[in-house]
């Protein structure tokens, strides 16, 4: 079989090759290389699309967070309220348990809340109505994470699914609820009078020391506890867990409890230390972005500090842009998208490399 | 003889990250000639035949067929210079019929008319010998049928130059000569045949040349008929290797294991274990040879307490106590619990011995982390032993902290093995302890089998390389669709015996059906 010229291809111009792994210097410096791209990239887009100085355009992104004392303290409180949610999510993730109902989750633990402070508010001391609503937020977010986990270790259901139906389940039940409450129909409940948490110096910094307790704990649990390894193992290896004898359908329930009690405590802080109410909108999709910052952090707890800080970052600074240059609330959300997509493209630099033909040619001896 | 040239390879290689798998390889290939391409498992033969496929694209060096230079980008590219390759790994679609199977992908521009596929495919049949159905389903089909589809697919493309990855492996000896007779037929027909194997005897039966790689690079090329195995051998591992197994005579034995009617179903309906029963003593080393797939997998796993069983009894003497325990329906967790010291080396070792993106400390843990009334784990003793592995096995890598995954096939298994003796059995089950493993790590293993086998553990070995099993087992067990088709002394057992009984129920169920 003979081809001739007219067919006869060339090499292809760029070939993608594995990399061997980076040291972690190297691996620093494309993600800081990545952040520095995607911002140079918002400035362009900025200056073309709604002519701002991308000067003024910098300064308003960190404005957004950095702007005054208050803002400081809101970007403070909205990176806990999304760290406590990532985390929550984070042991069933390390397992390979897709549970995307964290926006469920936190619902009905901040419904079950919410209906402690309605029913027992005026009627018994604070404290006791603060207990209950711990209580029963966490008890409300177990059930909501650990019916799936029951269905999938039993019956080997698809927990992404399941979990995603939950949110639904939770979202209308937070609805009936509302229109029982509100004698008028209005299903505004307005704010609860009862039942607040303590203030300690502002109504922010308790939650934001709660948080940051979860986040050591957290680390210590994955790490350093059996349960930890266990949830690993699991995680990596269905058959190794079986073959060294664990009880896979125990740790999914397990880690899926762990979980739901976590997303009820994210529940409680919203509900009890910010809201004092409760809306359909309360998490306000924080369960779905919650996913984004557990991933990008590979789920270790510690470097899911930074994901959130980044994302509450660009959140804040892409409102004030958007208030700053009088444009409209979609802006921002390209601002977002564009950071995103390089930062997540960047983690595909860290793992490969692009070899060209001519590279190919001199190179690869090296 | 005029010789023309089918393929040529001048100074090819490919680099994996910072790892070698071929450096300057020249290969030259005539037409209606067979080629056996020689070396231990990981010296780059699969690595070479697949940037021939089209499956990988070389990263220097340059290809010719027919004389002139190609480059090969796709598996279709390859089709299209008339090189096809069948994979070690059978590429088939299961419900669908071997015609089917053959005919998708084909576009010839003419329309699908199934009926002239199954014209062509028996009329390659008949030119070269194969007997197949066309519209038999793939999932009806024996592991020998499967392979001729495969060589069916790449013939009805119209390969000139064929390319096959260890065909013999999935083989009994009489499916293997069956093949061997229709490959000579297509180098009678003036194709051009690769043929990748580590077996030295079929090199010699088989082959025109052999071509020897070692750790990536082209050693030499020879004409068949003025070499011998020993001259290969040393051509393929750099030294001479003497290929005795120690085997010492077992001291005191006493049962250990007795399985009685072991029989299981699986999901299908199909009884994967029969009625298999045997026993197995301290200080002997039991192996069980057969086809894969006939049952080793499972029987093991149902020892381990991982398998589902339907009937029988397993029975474990505690040499402490003298009492019998029976393992029947308890989980490892529970076996554990009762005092049975049963350590396991499964087939799968990345995904089911270890934990490949753990590094070898936590990998140490496996067995041994609910040890201790603590909530947290205690990794200074799996250390230790990591270490200790590391230096008394001379295990490759760059430390404790490095995960399993990369390291080599040979040092995962140095780390698995380790482990698994560590705790002190009185029991070793191994499945294929030195699949993929080179010579010198193999006999690390052998070495390693032979100890516990001196110091009183009972060791049942599941291999697949009949030399090995007649040098290194005390006793074999032959097993053959998941019956126990014969016992043998070791000593005495010869391979040819050995691989009449691991067909013996083939031959029995299709003379029935005949």
């Amino acid at each position: 079989m003979t081809v001739d010229n007219k067919h006869m291809q060339h090499e292809p111009l760029f070939r993608v090759v594995k990399r061997d792994g980076l040291p972690l210097k190297k691996t620093i410096l494309i993600r800081a290389a990545a952040i520095l791209l995607a911002f140079l990239f918002c400035g362009l887009i900025a200056l073309i699309l709604i002519k701002a100085n991308p000067i003024s355009f910098y300064e308003a992104i960190f404005n957004g967070s950095f702007g005054t004392q208050r803002k400081v303290w809101k970007l403070l409180k909205d990176i806990a309220v999304l760290l406590c949610i990532s985390l929550a999510i984070t042991p069933a993730f390390r397992m390979k348990f897709w549970n995307i109902g964290a926006e469920g989750q936190v619902l009905v633990a901040a419904l079950a809340c919410a209906g402690c402070m309605y029913y027992m508010g005026g009627h018994v001391p604070d404290a006791l109505i603060i207990a209950a609503m711990l209580i029963a937020s966490i008890l409300a977010g177990m059930i909501w994470a650990g019916l799936p986990a029951i269905f999938k270790a039993r019956w080997n259901t698809n927990e992404t699914l399941f979990t995603l139906m939950m949110n639904y389940i939770a979202t209308f039940l937070v609805a009936y609820f509302l229109i029982k409450w509100t004698p008028s129909g209005s299903s505004s409940l307005g704010e609860l009078k009862f039942g607040h948490l303590p203030r300690l110096y502002n109504e922010y910094l308790l939650i934001i020391l709660v948080v940051a307790v979860i986040t050591v704990l957290l680390h210590i649990y994955l790490n350093y506890s059996k349960h930890g390894y266990e949830i690993s193992v699991v995680g990596e290896s269905e058959k190794t867990a079986k073959y060294i004898g664990i009880n896979v359908k125990k740790v999914i329930i397990r880690t899926m409890l762990v979980s739901g009690a976590l997303c009820g405590i994210a529940g409680f802080l919203i509900v009890g230390g910010l809201d004092h109410s409760v809306t359909e909108n309360t998490v306000g999709g924080l369960g779905f972005t919650a996913i984004m910052v557990s991933w990008l952090a590979k789920f270790k707890p510690g470097y899911m500090v930074l994901t959130s800080f980044l994302l509450v970052f660009l959140d804040q600074g892409a409102a004030q842009v958007s208030q700053n240059f009088d444009i409209s609330s979609a802006f921002p959300n390209v601002i977002v998208g564009i950071i995103l997509f390089f930062i997540i493209g960047s983690e595909f630099f860290i793992d490969y490399k692009i070899v060209t033909r001519a590279k190919a040619k001199e190179g690869t001896k090296a | 003889m005029n010789k023309t040239i089918a393929l040529e390879l001048k100074n090819v290689s490919k680099y994996f990250g910072s790892v070698a798998a071929n450096q300057h390889v020249d290969l030259t290939l005539y037409k209606g000639e067979i080629l056996a391409v020689l070396g231990e498992n990981g010296c780059g033969k699969t690595t070479l035949m697949n940037m021939i496929a089209g499956i990988y694209f070389p990263d220097e060096g340059k290809i010719y067929v027919d004389g002139e230079e190609v480059v090969i980008r796709s598996p279709k590219d390859a089709f299209r210079h008339g090189i096809g390759m069948i994979h070690q790994h059978f590429k088939l679609v299961d419900v669908f019929s071997a015609s089917e199977n053959i005919v998708l992908g084909v576009k010839d521009g003419k329309r699908f008319a199934l009926r002239n596929v199954n014209k062509t495919v028996k009329e390659l049949c008949g030119k070269y010998g194969f007997e197949i159905d066309p519209a038999k389903r793939i999932h009806e089909m024996s592991v020998s049928e499967k392979q001729t589809v495969e060589i069916l697919k790449v013939l009805y493309r119209g390969a000139d130059i064929l390319i096959l990855d260890e065909p013999t492996a999935v083989l009994t000896p009489q499916e293997t000569s069956r093949l061997f007779d229709i490959l000579r037929r297509m180098k009678e027909d003036g194709k051009a045949i690769i043929i990748i194997t580590h077996k030295l005897h079929e090199v010699m039966a088989i082959s025109d040349r052999v071509a020897v790689l070692r750790k990536g690079e082209h050693i030499a090329t020879v004409n068949t008929q003025e070499t011998n195995e020993t001259a290969l051998t040393e051509m393929m591992v750099g030294k001479k290797v003497s290929l005795n197994i120690a085997r010492s005579e077992p001291v005191n034995p006493e049962k250990r294991l007795e399985v009685t009617g072991l029989t299981t179903v699986n999901a299908d309906g199909i009884r994967v274990l029969d009625n298999v029963s045997f026993s197995v003593s301290s200080g002997e080393i039991l192996g069980i040879a057969g086809i894969a797939g006939s049952g080793q997998r499972e029987l093991l796993e149902a020892i381990a307490g991982l398998q589902h069983i339907d009937a029988g009894s397993i029975i474990y003497c505690d040499p402490k106590t003298g009492h019998d325990v029976n393992l029947r329906d308890k989980t490892p967790l529970q076996i554990r619990d009762l005092g049975v010291r049963l350590s396991f080396v499964p087939e799968d070792r990345l995904g089911m011995g270890l934990v490949a993106n753990m590094n070898i400390t936590d990998n140490m843990m496996l067995r041994s982390y609910r040890r201790g009334k603590s909530v947290f784990l205690d990794r200074e003793k799996p250390k230790a032993l990591a270490e200790n592995i590391i230096k008394s096995l001379d295990v490759v890598t760059p430390g404790v902290t490095t995960p399993v995954r990369r390291l080599s096939g040979g040092n995962v298994q140095k780390v698995l093995v380790g482990r698994e003796i560590s705790s002190a059995p009185s029991l070793l089950m191994v499945a294929y302890p030195v699949r993929g493993l080179d010579i010198n790590s193999s006999y690390t293993i052998y070495n390693l089998l032979n100890k516990q086998k001196e110091s009183g553990v009972a060791v049942v070995y599941v291999g697949e390389d009949l030399d090995v099993l007649t040098e290194l087992c005390d006793r074999i067990m032959v097993i053959c669709s998941g019956r126990v088709t014969g016992i043998l002394d070791g000593r005495t057992a010869v391979k040819e015996e050995i691989g009449l009984l691991m067909t013996k129920h083939d031959a029995g169920t299709r003379e029935q059906e005949g």
